[in-house]
């Protein structure tokens, strides 16, 4: 906002606006959202270091080589991409306003982050049955502590999408949704640039290691 | 019933986990009970739970939000400066044979307390409850970014103080010291409750921290008014600001470190373990990347007080505006390149040391610098040697020392000898209690007009800073002399009689602090008794600078009936010099938050989560997740959260201060 602070015509000094309009609603948001997102990079920045310490700490147990199959890390991967794509045709419509286009596309996305947290699902599932329990070694603690909170984290995104999708089924493309779905735009695509870094950091590293 | 269903209920909850054998459990137990059954019979028998919940606790205002922060920090200082008086005594007594009158199992467990309690319940309520109150209105601004989510903020730090006093009285707490390292932390040499309550106390009220921290950034941020440019922002709200990026920075790295923490005890992963691939030197680490800069989270915000304090009571600009505000940043980002200075003895190697001794000794030159301006700040002032500048010159003599004594134990050889002994005791209380604690007390004397619209009285006000000073003086200096003799922290018995007499200077030292705090209490009373003497209606009782003294005292709900516009760093100095007018016609309806119960009511089951996660009690931490889940998304169903103040009230308001100050001409 800019605001004329100079002397009014008068040569009086302005010490007051006389004339106001309180922030519009959600003024500060998008800031508050930015730095929150920040904040929970911090949170993934640490458990990236802990496993940067620990992750070569296998007790003897097994390594990532015995363990990841890249085949389905690339498929679970692939789920993860295309619900961001999805989700960006889902701001595109509500750009447009068109409400069910935007509702669908919401919804194709939600589908596409449930894949992915079954496939994850599966294989942490298939990992403990061989015996690579998050207790067996550090390795595997720093693992699936990592992989599981950005899970968590698209689990809650999840939950979130569904709230946005019953609101703007009940109150229509109004501001206050338009602003919630930019938000959980960032957090969705935030959680893809993490899931990049773990694809890199823990899988392809791990298994050249 | 049978042992499984009462397991199933009660998790490892049961009547042995109250400690009756106890006697000095029991024993303040039953004055705490006492006390807190005549405050809620008062309570109801005045009617005043519906005036508290509507229009307190479930407040957005940022100013009676700000006032609850300060009522929780000085309340948990009595607890935690209880416990300090108990290891004095104990330190005191127990030589020559004695074993003291605390046992090991109770000593362990209140000099755990004490610190927890004094760095996370009363320090940073104090020191948030002032930016709360204080940013706001420095800024014109009519509240925070985020109204809700700072009421949610403080209940979920009153939340984590209640685990704490929890633990008084139903189990007992860590027995680790306050940062509970592993490997005594994890869950074989703590099976107890202990560490879990340290654990959830600490992450409830953690996300309140944090949050609060994104809120305050955005209200400086966003929300200045017209003309305040970055570099026309007052010192207090610089410092603020840097306070709540060292928050968001730091406090998610605590977050991380006690969840992993709990994972090891809860799960049995081995983050931190001595085997299967664990590092207990990961978490030392970690929680000292969090640790450092929480320091300066604390005394950040101090120095801005004594920033306003000093210029204000001088009569002058502040000295070199601009270095301080680079003294500022300069700490902010320094503050994240120390934290191994916490143990060069643990082996990182000489050329690791060297390079965090180096930057911990350089943290000393935008300090020093600071140190400077409030000097030539007073150069040539006409001081007024009010209660707040008295706090401050309190703070400059003692804050040097304690200063110069950390540049000491920057030195990695001289850490070695002095590491974990006294005298790293006495340091940080020198720089903690000289700096922080001070630098509160200084704000309270300093806002409390604003906040009630009468002076503290200077009687009790004088006497509780003698005393303060005194006693801290009496009471850390001789740890200072031991710490150099070789005497390490923590010990609950003593040999060497020669000791002893030390021991005892510090324990009168100690009393003397509480008299400190006893004099406090009679000032808060005395001055409430003489508030019609000590009234203040003109709004700027120092003859003040900055723009929250251009509003009444107390400010309305609004703040500022119209937006100020901003030409120079002191605002309201420049205001008045030039003839400012107080607006008279003109108002309009004012657009602001609504109170809402969500907070209090998140707040409490996040707490009852915690409480059923320490004792296994697992369908009611399942149960409150769940409801904090409902009651969460369905206050985002509620779409309309603010309303007018309209202009007749407004006008009403505005009336009555203009009736006021023409009486007090």
């Amino acid at each position: 906002m800019t605001v004329a602070v100079n002397p009014t015509q008068t040569g009086e000094p302005l010490f007051y606006l006389a004339d106001e309009h309180p922030h519009p609603e959600g003024y500060s948001t998008s800031l508050g959202f930015w730095i929150y997102l920040m904040s929970d990079c911090l949170i993934f920045a640490m458990l990236f270091a802990t496993f940067g310490v620990l992750g070569a700490n296998y007790a003897a147990g097994p390594a990532p080589k015995d363990l990841f199959d890249l085949d389905l890390v690339a498929v679970n991967t692939s789920m993860l991409l295309l619900s961001s794509i999805t989700y960006g045709f889902a701001m595109l419509t509500m750009q447009q306003n068109k409400v069910a286009q935007t509702q669908i596309w919401l919804a194709i996305t939600g589908l596409f982050g449930l894949a992915f947290i079954g496939i994850e699902l599966t294989e942490f599932a298939h990992m403990i049955h061989e015996g690579a329990t998050p207790q067996r070694s550090a390795f595997l603690s720093a693992f699936f502590t990592l992989v599981g909170t950005h899970g968590l984290h698209v689990t809650c995104g999840i939950i979130w999408l569904v709230t946005l999708m019953v609101q703007v089924g009940k109150f229509g493309l109004i501001e206050a949704n338009r602003r919630r779905l930019m938000c959980l735009s960032m957090f969705w695509h935030f959680l893809d640039v993490v899931w990049i870094g773990v694809f890199t950091f823990v899988y392809l590293l791990g298994v050249l290691r | 019933m049978s042992p499984d269903l009462l397991k199933l209920i009660f998790g490892r909850l049961g009547l042995e986990s109250l400690p009756l054998h106890e006697p000095i459990v029991v024993g303040t137990f039953a004055v705490v009970a006492l006390g807190g059954a005549t405050l809620l019979a008062g309570l109801t028998y005045f009617r005043l739970w519906g005036y508290l919940w509507r229009e307190w606790f479930t407040t957005v205002d940022h100013k009676r939000i700000g006032i609850m922060y300060m009522i929780l920090g000085i309340v948990m200082l009595l607890r935690g400066f209880a416990d300090a008086l108990m290891m004095r005594g104990q330190q005191m007594l127990a030589f020559g044979g004695s074993e003291g009158y605390l046992n090991a199992h109770h000593y362990d467990q209140v000099f755990t307390a004490h610190g927890v309690i004094m760095i996370f319940f009363v320090a940073m309520p104090l020191v948030t409850g002032l930016m709360n109150y204080v940013v706001p209105l420095q800024i014109g601004a009519r509240d925070v970014s985020f109204p809700f989510l700072n009421n949610f903020s403080f209940w979920m730090t009153v939340g984590g103080a209640v685990l704490v006093m929890a633990s008084l009285f139903i189990g007992e707490f860590a027995r680790t010291g306050w940062l509970a390292y592993p490997p005594l932390s994890n869950i074989g040499y703590s099976p107890d409750v202990g560490v879990d309550y340290y654990i959830w106390a600490l992450q409830v009220a953690g996300v309140g921290t944090t949050l609060s921290g994104i809120n305050l950034i955005c209200t400086i941020v966003k929300l200045r008014c017209p003309g305040m440019t970055m570099m026309k922002m007052p010192v207090f709200t610089w410092t603020s600001l840097c306070t709540n990026i060292l928050i968001v920075a730091s406090f998610p790295v605590l977050t991380v470190v006690l969840a992993l923490l709990s994972l090891d005890r809860y799960v049995g992963t081995n983050f931190f373990t001595n085997d299967f691939g664990g590092s207990p030197m990961m978490y030392v680490n970690l929680i000292w990347i969090w640790g450092h800069p929480e320091v300066y989270i604390l005394v950040l915000p101090a120095f801005g007080i004594f920033s306003e304090v000093t210029s204000t009571f001088s009569g002058k600009r502040l000295f070199g505006y601009t270095s301080m505000v680079y003294a500022t940043v300069v700490i902010t980002i320094l503050s994240y390149l120390v934290w191994l200075h916490h143990f060069f003895t643990m082996g990182s190697g000489a050329s690791v040391n060297s390079f965090f001794g180096i930057t911990t000794m350089i943290i000393s030159i935008p300090t020093g610098a600071k140190m400077f301006n409030w000097l030539f700040t007073m150069y040539r002032g006409r001081i007024r040697y009010e209660l707040p500048m008295m706090w401050t010159i309190a703070f400059m003599l003692t804050f040097v020392l304690g200063g110069m004594t950390g540049v000491l134990l920057a030195v990695p050889p001289a850490d070695f000898v002095l590491h974990n002994s006294l005298f790293l005791i006495a340091h940080f209380h020198n720089v903690i209690i000289g700096g922080v604690v001070f630098g509160a007390f200084a704000g309270i004397n300093y806002w409390f007009p604003k906040a009630f619209g009468f002076k503290l009285d200077v009687f009790w006000g004088k006497l509780s800073f003698w005393f303060w000073v005194v006693g801290f003086y009496l009471a850390f200096m001789p740890l200072y002399v031991l710490g150099l003799m070789g005497v390490t922290r923590r010990l609950r018995v003593f040999d060497d009689p020669s000791l002893q007499i030390w021991f005892v200077i510090a324990a009168i030292g100690a009393f003397l602090v509480f008299l400190g705090i006893l004099s406090m209490l009679m000032q808060f009373a005395v001055s409430l008794l003489k508030r019609e003497q000590l009234k203040d209606v003109t709004g700027d009782p120092w003859d003040a600078r900055t723009l929250e003294w251009a509003t009444s005292s107390p400010p309305p709900d609004y703040n500022f009936a119209f937006t100020p516009v901003v030409h120079d760093n002191d605002a309201w100095w420049d205001m008045k010099k030039r003839g400012y007018q107080r607006p008279l016609t003109g108002f309009k309806p004012i657009h602001m938050p609504s109170s809402t119960g969500t907070g209090v009511i998140l707040a409490g089951l996040a707490t009852a989560m915690g409480f059923g996660l320490i004792w296994y009690i697992w369908w009611l931490a399942a149960a409150s997740f769940l409801a904090m889940l409902v009651v969460g998304i369905g206050h985002t169903f509620n779409y309309h959260r603010d309303f007018d103040i309209p202009a007749e009230d407004v006008i009403r308001t505005e009336d009555a201060r203009t009736k006021l100050l023409a009486g007090a001409k």
